[in-house]
């Protein structure tokens, strides 16, 4: 039994959801091989071939592979699926838009979203934002599924000596072409990665506040920032700051909510967090149901001061 | 040019315009509303949906907003809703028409629909309605699954966006602004396409009364999942539904320096 995991990479480094995507893999059992599909991606197949556990790196290196459209990714993964059992990519944004395309290509179900292994063929995945898990059994014969990072630790990206196997690159479907990314341009780490979290929601009353007040918190503690779907909606900060059902599912060390209600789909994204800290003026704010420490407060005299503790 | 010739080029330009027939197709699902807290059931089979609120899932209604709005800008010339599942989803695809889709299809069964399975369906309805563009909601908020967009775009052989934020189609393409981690992208994509909708796309507007009494005259069409020669058949079979470990409220702290010294030396965070 084989295993393929979809690495996920800038053709220059390898992602961090990558290791915990492997770790899941490597909790289903067998040989993992990692596929690097990018335009010049030298450099994240030879990270890719430190990476404990892992087996084989594929590589598939054309100009078409640059962009990670979905259509030419999913068609070289089904090209090269023969063989494997399991084939796995991370929840992301990248996973979640080729997976489901591979797997319909398959003619198989995908499972999305996994945080346990039970075995080979039978995993948890939290369905209804998270309030209720279901255990899923796959009478497939490939599965074809996502993994929610938060639920498997990392490997460690060090220590492996895997072969690095050249694929054949598939023909150029140009069915969709990229015009542009417009990225976020931050110092700070990554949402998905980060170790604590500062994030914030309606409370904050205006872009102009959740700058000015969580910028400075976050900078002290080496924090991302991160938002509710309220705070995205109001037009405070971009989509990709938000937690939460619809947004990013994270678990850091730290995560404070400040100015934030506590809505069912904003805690789905982050109740696994170690510790939550919440800052709110309404005491019965559902947020301090499942905060560790709770502040009740105004947050634009708190933060600063909490700012200025740190 | 005469004011005559020129009205007729006009009228000529107009007519042209309008024989470019662009039919979107919305597949919309009935689940849980959004703000009930759903119940596990004691025995572990599933979540009780007994006297719960239904309604349109939101992505879907994003979506068909999206599909009416480029009606209203002249750009789209049919919104056709579908909805798979129980002889209920009539009223989904009644609330559709409401915000101006203008016919609906159900295919009715009393089958568990998983995404492969819809997508088959709705792979064959494309084929009998022949759309320009399909546009779906990115995710249900019943199943979380996040999958029936693209395996309909896999299955048609058709390019995809999804998680869009901006949707714009003109000259036989589709230019779609897309949320990804860390950003923005834009994709430009032949047509027929299927577009999954993120929820900075467009704010769905509330059907007025009008409206909702229009849409119960518009026709509705019911089909079975034999008829279009479907197998449903789930892949994926439900062990278990389980409550997940609850996490218990923490303390209160009195001011700041009283969360510091916890964050410091309890919690061993910071």
């Amino acid at each position: 039994m084989s295993i393929l995991v979809i690495a996920e990479h800038d053709n220059k480094s390898l992602k961090g959801a990558t290791l915990n995507t492997v770790a899941a893999a490597a909790k289903i059992g067998g040989e993992v091989h990692l596929l690097v599909a990018g335009s010049g991606c030298g450099d994240a197949a030879a990270q890719a071939a430190k990476v404990a556990g892992v087996g084989k790196v594929l590589q598939a290196d054309a100009p078409h592979y640059d962009a990670q459209l979905a259509e030419n990714i999913a068609a070289l993964i089904v090209a090269n699926a023969g063989g494997y059992s399991h084939i796995l990519a991370p929840a992301s944004t990248g996973g979640k838009n080729v997976m489901p395309r591979v797997a319909a290509l398959l003619d198989v179900a995908q499972i999305s979203d996994i945080i346990s292994v039970e075995s080979a063929d039978t995993f948890v995945r939290p369905i209804y934002a998270g309030n209720a898990l279901a255990t899923v059994k796959s009478a497939d014969a490939v599965k074809v599924i996502t993994v929610r990072t938060t639920g498997f630790d990392p490997v460690a990206a060090e220590g492996g000596n895997a072969a690095i196997e050249s694929l054949a690159a598939g023909p150029d479907l140009a069915l969709s072409k990229l015009l542009g990314r417009e990225l976020t341009k931050s110092e700070r780490p990554e949402l998905g990665a980060a170790g604590i979290i500062v994030s914030g929601g309606r409370g904050l009353g205006s872009s102009e506040n959740y700058h000015k007040l969580l910028e400075p918190l976050a900078d002290k503690l080496g924090a991302a920032l991160g938002a509710s779907r309220a705070a995205v909606d109001a037009g405070y900060v971009p989509n990709d700051y938000q937690v939460g059902q619809t947004g990013k599912i994270v678990a850091p060390q730290v995560y404070f909510a400040i100015g934030i209600s506590g809505a069912i789909q904003h805690l789905a994204g982050m109740k696994d967090s170690k510790i939550i800290v919440a800052i709110n003026k309404d005491p019965e704010a559902p947020i301090f149901q499942v905060a560790d420490y709770g502040l009740v407060g105004d947050l634009f005299q708190l933060v600063p001061e909490l700012t200025s503790a740190m | 040019m005469g004011s005559q010739a020129r009205l007729e080029k006009h009228k000529e330009s107009k007519n042209s315009h309008r024989s470019i027939a662009l039919k979107i197709l919305v597949p919309v699902k009935r689940v849980v509303d959004y703000n009930v807290k759903v119940r596990v059931k004691a025995d572990g089979s599933g979540v009780d949906l007994a006297n719960v609120k239904m309604s349109m899932n939101p992505f879907d209604e994003i979506a068909v907003e999206e599909a009416v709005r480029l009606k209203e800008a002249g750009v789209a010339t049919e919104v056709v809703a579908v909805s798979c599942g129980v002889a209920q989803c009539q009223e989904t695809l009644r609330t559709a028409m409401a915000i101006g889709a203008d016919r609906g299809i159900l295919v009715e069964t009393d089958a568990e629909l998983q995404p492969l399975a819809v997508a088959k369906l709705l792979k064959a309805l494309c084929d009998k309605e022949q759309p320009t563009v399909v546009i779906c909601g990115k995710q249900a908020i019943d199943d979380d699954a996040n999958q029936t967009g693209q395996m309909l775009a896999a299955l048609m052989g058709w390019p995809q966006a999804t998680f869009a934020s901006k949707v714009a189609l003109a000259d036989g393409k589709a230019t779609v602004t897309r949320e990804i981690d860390g950003g923005l992208e834009t994709l430009e994509m032949n047509l027929p396409a299927v577009v999954t909708t993120d929820l900075r796309l467009n704010e769905p507007r509330y059907a007025t009364l009008p409206n909702i009494m229009k849409a119960k005259k518009k026709p509705l069409e019911t089909v079975k999942p034999a008829d279009l020669s479907i197998d449903v058949a789930p892949r994926l079979a439900t062990i278990k539904v389980s409550e997940p470990a609850k996490r218990s409220a923490g303390v209160i702290v009195a001011d700041v320096a009283q969360l510091v010294e916890k964050l410091k030396n309890e919690a061993k965070v910071i």
